[in-house]
C-alpha cells in the first residue's frame, strides 16, 4: 500500500528563523551585560561551599571572559545555530551568567553559596507542587487558574488545623481544603460547563476573601489558632553526607522530599501508565477517549481533585514547612508563578520543576542580596525573575501549545 | 410613540434573555452564602449558644452595607468614589475581552498611568483648565504604553497575555516602589516611599464641591471621566470601523485575518486601549482620591475589574452596572466593618460568589427552580497556543 | 448476530434528527445508509453507538432489548465505529491510540507498550493492513489513519462495524483498497454499516441500501436493480439534475499567472513545491487532489493569507506576490474559503455584518473611522433577497443559519461585486443538494461574465463537472493538466495517488 510521507527539505520556516535569531540575540545581550555591568567591579568573590572551604572567583576577569564567550556563542548561533544543542548551550550559559552575577554582587566579600542553593530548593516547594497541580488539571483538559486560591486556602486550613491538632492533621486539613476548592473548579467546569478561567478566577477571589475574612474575624481574637512550630529539616542518612549536595538536596523538610516524590511519580505516571495515557488523551482529544469507552467526565473529576490534594500540600508549606503561621495573602502570587512554571516547563513535570527552581533561585538571591551591597536598587533584583519569565515566555516558549482540549467543556453526547 | 416602542423593546429583551433575573438571583444567592459565612465565623457567640445573636449580626451587617452605600449623600458619594476606578478598569478588561484577549494586567497599567498622571500633576504649574486634562491624558498615555508591551509581545512572538500581564503587574509594582524612592518622585521630607503631593488646583475637582465643599463627600470628577469612558467604549464598539474589527477578531481570529484585518495591529491596539482605560483609572485615583501615590495605590482594582467585566458580559452598560454594584459593596463594606466588626473582606467573598453564580446559570436554575434560557458568559479562554 | 433498531426517534432543539427509524443489520452483509447531509445518518449511528440517548424506540440485539448509555456498552455488545472525523489523538502513536481504553498493563498499572505493539501488529497482519505501531498519528496520511481506526475496532472484536462517510478523505485507489478491507470483514462474518452520500459507492458495495431523508427511512432498495437517479430522487425528494448545466467556455486573456510558487509550513515542511499554472478570463480551472496535498497552502498563498517562500503570483500581468489579503481583495480577487466555520464567517456576528465582513472598510460602508450601518443594512437586505438566503432577519447571528445558507452568505459576499478572479475552495462541503445546485450555477454565471475562476475541491465529481481545465495536485506539485471532458475519473484518481495512468505513458 502506498503511503504519503511529508517531504522534508532543508528550508526552514520564518517562525523557526525568528526563534533562532532571538536565541542568538539573547546570547549577545547577556554578553554585553556581562562585559559592561558585571565586569565593572574588581575584587574576588568568595562562594562558601562548606564551612571549611570557600571557592574564590575573581569577579572581573570571570565576567570579561564570560562576555567574550557569550558574544562568540551569540555570533555562532546567529550565523549557524546549534540545532538540537541550543537549549543545552543556553542553559549552561545562563547558569554561568548567574554565577558571574553572584560573583559581581559579592566581590570583595563572601557568602554562603550552599545556603543559597538550599534556600532555592526550599522556596521552590510551593511552586513545584502548585505547578504539578496545574499540570494534572491541564493535562486532563481543565485550565487551572485557581492554583493561587488553592495554595492560599490550604495554607489557611493548614495553619488553623496545625495549630489546634498538630502539624500532621494540619497537612491533612490543607489537602482537604485543596480538594474542596478543586471540587468547585471540577463541578463548575465539568458539570455546569462554566468557562474554566472564570471559575478559576472566582475561586482565587473566594479563597482570598474567605481567608482574609476569617483571619481578621477569627484569628486576630484567637492567636492560639494561628501558631505552630514548623517541621524541622530531616537529614537523610548517607545522602546528606555528600558535600554541598547533601546540604542542598538532602537536608530538608518533608515538604521538599514530597515535592521530589511528586515530580517523579507524576512524570512516570503520565508517560508510563494506563492512567497517564488516558489522562493525556482526554486533555488532547477527549472524544477519541470517550468513543473508546473511557469515562472522560469521571477521569477529569478524579484528576482535578487529585490536583487539589497536591496543591494542598503546597499550601501547607507556608504554615507548617516555613513560617509557623498564616498571614493575609501569604502566598502573594506564588500560584500565578506556578502557572507560569507550567507553561515554562511545557506541561511536563520535570520542565515545571526546572522552572520552579529558577523562581526559587531568584527568591533565594533576593534574600542573600539584602546582605550584600551591590549599589543597584533592590527593586530591580526583585523584578528580575518576572523579567526572566517574560523574556523566556516571549522569546523561547512563544507559541508553545498546551494540551489541545484545555479549556473546552466536554460533552459526552 | 418612539419612546414607548423603545421601552417595549427593552422590556422584551430583558424578558427574553432573562440575564437580569439570573443576575438578581445570583446576588441573592451570594448574600445567602455570605450570611452563613458570617454566622459560622462568629465562633464566640456560637460557643455560647447565642445563635440568635449571630443571626442578628447578619442583619445589621447587611443593613450597614445598604446604608453605607446608598443611605445618605455621603454614602452615595463614597459609592461613586469606589466605583470610579472600577468602571475604568472594568472597561479596560472588557475592551480586551471583546478583542479576544484576557487583560490581567490592568493593575500594572493603572500603576503606570497613575505615575505618569502624578508626574504631570505635581511638576506642572499651569492653568487648571489645561493642567488637569493634561495630567489625565498623561495617565491614559502611560497606561497605553504599558499595555502595549504584552500586546506587542503577543503579536510578535505569540507569548500568552495571561502570563505576560501577570509578570508585568509584578514588575510595575517594583518599578513604582523604586520610583517613589527617587528624588524625582519622593516627597522631600519623607524617607518612606511616598510621592510628592499634587497641589489642590491640579487635582480633579470634587463632584459635590458646590455643597460647601464638605470634606466627607469624596467623589471627584474622575467619575465623569469614567462615564465618558463608558460612552466612548459603547460608541467605539458599535459605531466605529475599528470596533467592528475588534468584535470580529475577538470572536473569530481566523476569519478576521481572512477578511484582511491586520490582526497583529489589532492585538497591539486592543491592549493599548485596555491600558489607556486602566491608566485613566490610575490617574483618577492619584489626581482625585489621594492627591499623591503610595506604593500600592492600585490595590486589587485590576483584579476586581476582571470580575466586573465578566459580570457585565463585557458590554458597556453591563460593565458600568457591575462596577457600580462592586463600588457600592466596597463603600457599604467599610460601613459594615465600622458598625458591626464584620471584616470588609466579606465583600471579596461576595464578589467571588456573585461571579460564580452568574457564570453558572444552570446552577442558579436548579437552586431556584426557575425556567430560563441560560445565556452563557461565552468563552474567554482560547487555549495557550495561537 | 442480528441487530435491530426499532422506532428510534431523536430530537434536538428545533429539529427531529431521527423520526421513528426502523432498521435491521445482520453479520455477513453490508448495509448502506444513504442520505443527504443533515438527513440524520450520523445521529442514528451515534444512537446505536451509545453516544446519544434516543428519545423513543429501542435497540434489540439477537432478540433481547439492550440499552447503551455509553460507547463502552456498545463496544461490549460488539459494535464498533469508524467516525467521519477520526477519533485519534494526533500526538499519540498508532499503538497508543489503538490500546486506549483496553490498555495492557504490567506492574503498578504501568503501560505494557511492547504488548500493545504486539497487539497492533497481530491484527494489522491478520487483515493485511500494514501499520507501524510506533508511527505518530499526525505524521500519517489520512488513508493510513483510517486503517488505524479499523484496527481499533477489530482489536475490540466488533461484530458490526459502522463506517461513517469513510471514503470522503480517500483517493480512488485507497477507496478500492478500502472496499477490499470491507470484503475481508464480511468474509470474517462481521457486519458492516456503510454511511455515505455517494451513490456510486453505495451501488458498488452494498447488499442492501436504506435511504434516509429528513430523519426518516424513506425506503430500502436493492442495489442490483436500483439506478443512481432513482436513489437520488429518494434522497432529495424531487428529481435531481446530476450534471452541471453549462455552455462551452470562451477563454480570454490570462488573468492569474502563478510561477514557480513554493510554500513552507511552520514546521519547515514544503507544502507547495514549485507550482506554475495560469487561469484565463472566462475559464474555470479546477484543482483536484486528496486533502493535505498542498491545496490549502496554495490557496492561502494566492489570497495572501500565507507568505510564499519562492516564486511569484501575478494578476493581469501585475505582480501581486507581496500584496496583503486586503490589497488582493481590492484588485478584484474573491475568496470562498474551504472552512466556512473557521474562516468564512464570524458566527457571533449578525448575517448583515457577515455580508460585509470583507468589505466593511469600503467607502460605501465606512466614512473614516465611522461605520455606516444603514448602508450596510440595505446592501445586506438586497443580498439576502438576491441570493435567496433563508434567514428570519439580517440581524440574527450567522451561527444560527443552516450550513447551506451560511455558505450562501459567503458566496453572496464574495461574488456580488466586479471581479477579476474568483477562488473557491470546497464551495459545497457539507451543503444540501438545493444549495449545491444554486452555488454551482452562480460559479458558472461568474465565469460567463468573464471572471477567471479557480475551484479547489476534494470531491472529484464536483471539480470534473465544473472545470474547463483540471489540474491534479499531489505532494505539493501539480502532476497533471487535463481536459475533464476527455479524462476518466480512474485516470485522474491515479494522478491523485501519485501514479501515472498507462495511457499517459508515451
Amino acid at each position: 500500500m502506498s503511503t504519503i510521507d511529508p517531504v522534508i527539505l532543508p528550508l526552514i520556516s520564518a517562525e523557526q528563523r525568528k526563534q533562532a535569531r532571538s536565541v542568538g540575540l539573547t546570547f549577545v545581550v547577556l554578553g554585553i551585560v556581562a562585559a559592561f555591568v558585571l565586569g565593572n567591579r574588581p575584587g574576588d568573590a568568595g562562594f562558601k561551599l562548606v564551612d571549611s572551604y570557600i571557592f574564590v572567583i575573581p569577579a572581573q576577569p570571570f565576567a570579561r571572559i564570560l562576555a567574550l564567550v557569550l558574544i562568540a556563542l551569540g555570533a555562532a548561533q546567529l550565523l549557524k545555530g546549534f540545532g538540537k544543542w541550543t537549549n543545552v548551550v543556553l542553559s549552561i550559559s545562563a547558569a554561568t551568567f548567574v554565577i558571574s552575577f553572584l560573583a559581581w554582587a559579592a566581590s570583595g566579600g563572601s557568602f554562603s553559596f550552599t545556603g543559597m542553593l538550599q534556600d532555592t530548593v526550599t522556596r521552590s516547594v510551593p511552586i513545584i507542587l502548585g505547578a504539578i497541580a496545574g499540570i494534572l488539571c491541564e493535562r486532563s483538559g481543565i485550565i487551572n487558574i485557581a492554583i493561587e486560591g488553592q495554595l492560599l486556602g490550604s495554607a489557611f486550613a493548614g495553619a488553623v488545623a496545625g495549630s489546634l491538632l498538630g502539624p500532621w492533621i494540619g497537612i491533612v486539613a490543607a489537602m482537604a481544603m485543596g480538594v474542596g476548592l478543586s471540587s468547585i473548579l471540577a463541578v463548575f467546569s465539568i458539570r455546569y460547563r462554566v468557562d474554566q478561567v472564570i471559575v478559576g478566577f472566582a475561586i482565587n477571589f473566594f479563597a482570598l476573601g474567605l481567608t482574609s475574612f476569617l483571619a481578621a474575624r477569627v484569628l486576630t481574637d484567637h492567636p492560639d489558632y494561628n501558631i505552630l512550630s514548623p517541621l524541622r529539616p530531616i537529614a537523610l542518612p548517607l545522602l546528606s553526607n555528600i558535600p554541598v549536595i547533601g546540604v542542598v538536596l538532602f537536608t530538608q523538610t518533608l515538604f521538599v522530599y514530597f515535592a521530589y516524590l511528586a515530580v517523579a511519580v507524576a512524570t512516570w505516571s503520565l508517560y508510563h501508565t494506563k492512567w497517564g495515557l488516558r489522562t493525556r488523551a482526554i486533555g488532547e482529544y477527549p472524544k477519541a477517549a470517550g468513543t473508546l469507552g473511557v469515562d472522560v467526565i469521571k477521569l477529569r473529576y478524579r484528576n482535578v481533585l487529585l490536583a487539589g490534594a497536591v496543591a494542598g500540600v503546597g499550601g501547607a508549606w507556608w504554615p507548617i514547612g516555613m513560617v509557623g503561621r498564616f498571614d493575609q495573602n501569604i502566598t502573594n502570587g506564588r500560584g500565578f508563578i506556578a502557572l507560569a512554571a507550567v507553561i515554562f516547563g511545557r506541561w511536563n513535570p520535570v520542565g515545571a520543576l526546572s522552572a520552579a527552581l529558577v523562581f526559587g533561585l531568584a527568591e533565594a538571591i533576593q534574600l542573600k542580596m539584602s546582605n550584600l551591597d551591590t549599589g543597584i536598587p533592590s527593586e530591580f533584583l526583585l523584578m528580575a525573575p518576572y523579567l526572566v519569565t517574560l523574556v523566556v515566555v516571549a522569546g523561547f516558549v512563544g507559541r508553545s501549545r498546551g494540551p489541545k482540549a484545555a479549556g473546552q467543556p466536554y460533552d459526552a453526547q | 410613540m418612539k419612546i414607548v416602542a423603545t421601552l417595549r423593546r427593552l422590556a422584551d429583551r430583558i424578558a427574553r434573555t432573562s440575564s437580569l433575573r439570573i443576575t438578581l438571583l445570583a446576588i441573592l444567592s451570594a448574600m445567602v452564602v455570605g450570611a452563613f459565612i458570617i454566622i459560622l465565623s462568629d465562633i464566640d457567640k456560637l460557643k455560647n449558644g447565642d445563635i440568635l445573636g449571630a443571626v442578628h449580626t447578619v442583619g445589621s451587617a447587611y443593613w450597614a452595607l445598604v446604608v453605607g452605600s446608598f443611605g445618605s449623600l455621603r454614602a452615595i458619594s463614597a459609592t461613586i468614589n469606589s466605583a470610579t476606578p472600577l468602571i475604568l478598569c472594568g472597561v479596560s478588561v472588557a475592551v480586551a475581552f471583546k478583542a479576544g484577549l484576557f487583560n490581567i494586567g490592568a493593575t500594572g497599567q493603572m500603576l503606570a498611568g497613575g505615575m505618569a498622571a502624578l508626574w504631570v500633576g505635581f511638576s506642572m504649574d499651569g492653568p487648571v483648565i489645561i493642567q488637569v486634562p493634561l495630567a489625565v491624558l498623561a495617565g491614559a498615555v502611560g497606561g497605553a504604553a504599558y499595555g502595549a508591551i504584552p500586546g506587542v509581545l503577543k503579536a510578535r512572538t505569540g507569548a500568552h497575555e495571561v502570563i505576560t500581564t501577570i509578570m508585568l503587574n509584578n514588575m510595575a509594582g517594583f518599578l513604582v516602589l523604586w520610583l517613589l524612592k527617587t528624588n524625582m518622585f519622593q516627597r522631600t521630607d519623607r524617607t518612606d516611599p511616598i510621592s510628592k503631593l499634587v497641589a489642590a488646583p491640579g487635582r480633579l475637582p470634587r463632584l459635590f464641591g458646590f455643597m460647601d465643599n464638605r470634606p466627607d463627600l469624596v467623589a471627584h470628577a474622575g467619575f465623569i471621566v469614567a462615564i465618558l469612558a463608558v460612552i466612548v467604549y459603547w460608541w467605539f464598539l458599535n459605531r466605529s470601523t475599528s470596533g467592528f474589527e475588534f468584535r470580529a477578531f475577538g470572536m473569530n481570529a481566523d476569519a478576521a485575518q481572512y477578511a484582511g484585518m491586520h490582526t497583529k495591529r489589532l492585538t497591539v491596539m486592543a491592549m493599548m486601549f485596555a491600558g489607556a482605560f486602566a491608566g485613566l483609572a490610575g490617574a483618577a485615583e492619584v489626581l482625585g482620591t489621594y492627591g499623591y501615590a503610595s506604593q500600592n495605590f492600585a490595590g486589587n482594582i485590576g483584579f476586581d475589574a476582571i470580575a466586573i467585566a465578566l459580570l457585565g458580559r463585557s458590554t458597556p452598560l453591563g460593565t458600568l452596572l457591575a462596577a457600580l454594584l462592586f463600588g457600592a459593596l466596597q463603600a457599604g463594606g467599610r460601613q459594615m466593618q465600622v458598625d458591626t466588626d464584620v471584616p470588609i473582606d466579606l465583600i471579596v467573598v461576595l464578589r467571588a460568589l456573585i461571579v460564580m453564580f452568574i457564570a453558572a446559570p444552570l446552577l442558579i436554575k436548579s437552586i431556584w427552580r426557575i425556567k430560563v434560557s441560560p445565556t452563557s458568559l461565552g468563552q474567554t479562554f482560547k487555549g495557550w497556543g495561537s | 448476530m442480528q441487530l435491530e433498531l426499532q422506532g428510534i426517534t431523536k430530537r434536538f432543539p428545533g429539529v427531529i434528527a431521527n423520526d421513528n427509524v426502523n432498521l435491521t443489520l445482520k453479520t455477513g452483509e453490508v448495509l448502506c445508509l444513504i442520505g443527504e447531509n443533515g438527513a440524520g445518518k450520523s445521529t442514528l449511528m451515534n444512537v446505536l453507538y451509545g453516544m446519544y440517548k434516543a428519545d423513543e424506540g429501542q435497540i434489540v440485539l439477537d432478540g433481547k432489548p439492550v440499552v447503551f448509555t455509553s460507547p463502552a456498552d456498545a463496544i461490549a455488545a460488539g459494535i464498533g465505529m469508524v467516525h467521519q472525523h477520526f477519533m485519534l489523538v494526533p500526538v499519540f502513536t498508532v499503538a497508543e491510540n489503538v490500546v486506549l481504553g483496553v490498555e495492557p498493563t504490567g506492574r503498578f498499572g504501568s503501560l505494557d507498550i511492547d504488548k500493545a505493539r504486539e497487539m497492533v501488529r497481530e491484527v494489522s497482519d491478520r487483515y493485511n493492513l500494514n501499520l507501524d505501531p510506533d508511527a505518530v498519528i499526525e505524521d500519517l496520511p489520512v488513508g493510513v489513519q483510517q486503517r488505524v481506526e479499523i484496527v481499533k475496532v477489530l482489536l475490540r472484536d466488533a461484530k458490526v462495524v459502522v463506517f461513517d462517510e469513510p471514503t470522503a478523505v480517500l483517493t480512488p485507489k485507497e477507496i478500492i483498497e478500502f472496499f477490499e478491507i470491507v470484503k475481508t470483514l464480511i468474509a470474517a462474518n462481521r457486519g458492516v454499516v456503510f454511511i455515505t452520500h455517494k451513490l456510486k459507492e453505495a451501488l458498488n458495495v452494498a447488499d442492501r441500501i436504506a435511504v434516509l431523508r429528513r430523519g426518516q427511512v424513506v425506503g430500502e432498495v436493492d442495489p442490483k436493480t436500483a439506478t443512481e437517479s432513482q436513489i437520488a430522487e429518494m434522497m432529495v425528494g424531487r428529481p435531481v439534475q446530476l450534471i452541471v448545466d453549462k455552455k462551452p467556455h470562451a477563454p480570454g486573456e490570462v488573468v492569474l499567472e502563478v510561477k514557480d510558487l513554493s510554500v513552507v509550513d511552520a514546521d519547515g515542511r514544503t507544502m507547495v513545491d514549485s507550482v506554475s499554472f495560469s487561469v484565463r478570463a472566462g475559464e474555470v480551472v479546477g484543482i483536484a487532489g486528496v486533502q493535505g496535498n498542498g491545496q490549502t497552502e496554495l490557496v492561502d498563498a494566492l489570497t495572501g493569507l500565507r507568505d510564499s517562500t519562492r516564486g511569484n503570483v501575478s494578476l493581469d500581468g501585475v505582480d501581486i506576490t507581496s500584496d496583503s489579503p486586503r490589497e488582493r481583495h481590492a484588485k478584484g480577487i474573491a475568496h470562498v474559503p474551504e472552512d466556512r466555520q473557521r474562516q468564512g464567517l464570524v458566527g457571533g456576528l449578525s448575517v448583515a455584518e457577515n455580508l460585509i465582513l470583507t468589505r466593511y472598510h469600503d467607502e460605501e460602508f465606512s466614512h473614516g473611522i465611522v461605520m455606516d450601518w444603514p448602508a450596510a443594512h440595505s446592501v445586506a437586505e438586497n443580498l439576502i433577497a438576491e441570493y435567496d438566503i433563508r434567514t428570519p432577519s439580517a440581524d440574527i447571528d450567522a451561527s444560527t443559519l443552516s450550513g447551506g445558507n451560511q455558505q450562501k452568505v459567503i458566496v453572496a459576499r464574495e461574488l456580488s461585486r466586479p471581479l477579476r478572479l474568483s477562488i473557491a475552495a470546497q464551495p459545497t462541503r457539507g451543503v444540501d443538494v438545493g444549495s449545491i445546485e444554486y452555488i454551482h450555477s452562480r460559479i458558472i454565471k461568474e465565469r460567463d461574465t468573464g471572471t477567471a475562476v479557480l475551484i479547489v475541491s476534494t470531491e472529484l465529481d464536483e471539480v470534473m463537472a465544473l472545470s474547463d481545465r483540471l489540474l491534479v495536485m499531489y505532494r505539493g506539485k501539480i502532476v497533471a493538466d487535463l481536459d475533464p471532458k476527455v479524462s476518466s475519473a480512474m485516470d485522474i484518481g491515479l494522478y491523485m495517488a501519485g501514479s501515472r495512468p498507462a495511457s499517459a505513458v508515451n
